[in-house]
């Protein structure tokens, strides 16, 4: 516990009077590769958004890296260190790619650390992530201009401008190609190996067994698994919740 | 171009402009040119919340009105130099377009443009029920029939207004490439989205509320020295909630040079159909104008040309 980054306390979430997540709790260690599945409808984009304070959890607490979350708008929980991409993407339409990841470095990094002072640097910086998602080329174009793969990858590379210390891609390789889900998973192995916690949700469970230290399954709002991944996925009450879709 | 030489060109063309309209000579090119500058304003003001941040304010009349009647206030109980009144009516309606803000912003898309046009009325229904200011009766204000060294005073008005076309303009073009324009783009485009890339969304739309507001108050507060005589009716007039959206819109609300495109267009043909037709057209030319607009060319005259430009680049 002592080196956990994220740690998640009774974590309840309801939509009206329907229950979306119940009394989660789940800690994830600085550095690990954890990954989060569960059948459609089961909670997982909820919890990301209750984590990152896209939505308020009725109650539980979220702490990350020492800090109470609770309460702090999404801004300052990007600001800490927190970053997430959206399951739908949901780019800057008017701002061209280039523009899009100068949010997250202008409202992120340069506030936090002062880094990226000088314009040029920023736009150097912009270049190399869109490169970093195979993006390279489109810099000036405009996300309307993008198929919904691509918007993936610029959604992605927007949370990894934020340089956080925990990432959650939430289901970012959803069509796409098995190269380009190999080129993903090595770029986010790379961001690991620098550091950076990363929770992966995502239906494709090549890509999640071979990425993974860890796999937490939700199941309607529950977690009902939590272990090494070989022994999760033989879990029977796993294999029953996946059975049962 | 850098912001210092931006400001230097703008002051180039604006003393360019007065120097033609001293050339000219007639007090009329001022009374005209005062109202078209005015909406320059009042236009570049509206667009930094409505363009830049897209939340529609109808409520600019009462922002123009809270300038104007802080100057009534400031003149009765003792007179000061115009650009004194300009920075205290610039002060009172940035407060309280940070108060409306604060009331306001939670809301969304046309619930924060009713609440808005709210806001007016009630603040106009104060005015009317204010005594010391002029109440309904309204009030007068004798203005000087020349100032030292310039020649007539509306000439002297005329340069104030150019002068506050020049703050104005400049203010919204250095926002929109700044740090603050990125921010205000995000938000306009996806809140969610840039609260999660970082962007403390409620601070950047209060400061846009203050600013958009304290330039409508700075624009409102020369007003009774050039109308001599102020009335609420009149100063919470249509024409400037509608005029402040209709001219931006007109002329494209992502960059500066859309509301002075439109503020300059718009202005103009309104001053030469008061002439040649009647008053009373004004405000229809307007909406028959904003509804083209609307449906043929959402992006105002800079989109067009944009689009233009984007289409030969491919
Ligand atoms: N904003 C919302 N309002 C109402 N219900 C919602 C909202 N967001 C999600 N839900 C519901 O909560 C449940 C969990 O959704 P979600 O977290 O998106 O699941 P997952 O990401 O695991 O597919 C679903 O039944 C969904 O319909
Ligand atoms: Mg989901």
């Amino acid at each position: 516990m002592a080196n956990a980054l994220l740690v998640i306390e009774n974590l309840s979430k309801r939509f009206g009077g329907f229950v979306a997540l119940e009394e989660v709790n789940l800690s994830v260690t600085r550095g690990e590769r954890l990954g989060l599945i569960g059948p459609n409808g089961s909670g997982k984009s909820t919890l990301v958004n209750c984590i990152c304070g896209t939505l308020t959890n009725e109650s539980g607490t979220v702490q990350f890296d020492g800090q109470q979350m609770d309460g702090l708008p999404a801004h300052q929980r990007t600001r800490v260190g927190l970053a997430r991409s959206f399951q739908l993407p949901r780019p800057f339409p008017s701002l061209t790619l280039l523009d899009n990841l100068r949010i997250p470095l202008l409202y992120t990094v340069q506030a936090r650390s002062g880094l990226l002072r000088s314009s040029g640097d920023v736009d150097t910086r912009c270049a190399e992530l869109l490169q970093l998602v195979g993006l390279d080329g489109k810099a000036n174009r405009w996300p309307g201009d993008l198929t919904q793969v691509e918007m993936r990858k610029l959604e992605l590379a927007r949370a990894i401008a934020a340089e956080p210390k925990l990432l959650i891609a939430d289901e970012a390789m959803a069509g796409l190609s098995h190269t380009e889900i190999e080129d993903i998973l090595k770029l986010l192995a790379r961001l690991n190996e620098q550091g950076i916690t990363i929770i992966l949700i995502e239906h494709i469970m090549r890509a999640v067994m071979s990425f993974s230290q860890r796999l937490v399954v939700l199941v309607s709002g529950r977690k009902i698994a939590d272990g090494p991944p070989d022994q999760v996925v033989r879990d029977p009450e796993v294999e029953r919740a996946y059975l049962g879709q | 171009m850098h912001n210092s030489t931006f400001f230097v060109a703008a002051v180039a063309v604006a003393a360019a402009v007065f120097g033609i309209s001293t050339y000219i000579g007639n007090d009329y090119i001022y009374f005209a040119g005062y109202v078209v500058l005015q909406y320059i304003v009042l236009a570049t003001a509206w667009n930094i919340l409505g363009g830049y941040c897209g939340y529609v304010n109808f409520g600019s009349a009462a922002f123009f009105a809270l300038g104007a009647y802080s100057a009534v206030f400031v003149h009765k109980f003792y007179p000061l130099p115009i650009p004194a009144l300009i920075v205290i009516g610039g002060i009172v309606s940035g407060i309280i377009g940070f108060g409306m803000g604060y009331l306001t912003l939670r809301l969304r898309g046309v619930f924060f443009a009713i609440a808005t046009l709210a806001f007016a009325v009630v603040l106009q229904t104060l005015i009317i029920n204010w005594d010391y200011v002029g109440g309904s009766r309204g009030a007068y204000i004798i203005r000087p029939s020349d100032f030292p060294g310039l020649g007539s005073y509306i000439e002297y008005l005329y340069l104030i207004m150019l002068a506050l076309a020049v703050i104005a303009v400049t203010t919204a073009r250095v926002i929109e490439r700044s740090r603050l324009g990125y921010g205000f783009a995000a938000i306009r485009d996806d809140e969610l989205a840039a609260e999660a890339a970082g962007v403390p969304t409620l601070r950047l739309k209060l400061l846009a509320t203050s600013i958009s507001g304290a330039l409508m108050g700075m624009a409102g507060a020369p007003f009774p020295y050039y109308i001599g005589y102020v009335e609420p009716a009149s100063t919470f007039g249509l024409a400037y909630a509608v005029n402040s959206i209709a001219m931006p819109m007109i002329g494209g609300t992502t960059t500066w040079i859309g509301p002075l495109i439109g503020a300059i267009l718009l202005g103009t043909l309104q001053q030469i159909a008061t002439v040649t037709i009647s008053s009373v057209v004004n405000l229809l030319l307007v909406g028959v104008l904003l509804v083209a607009f609307v449906i043929i060319a959402p992006n105002g005259i800079v989109g067009l040309v944009q689009e233009r430009l984007r289409a030969r680049g491919k």
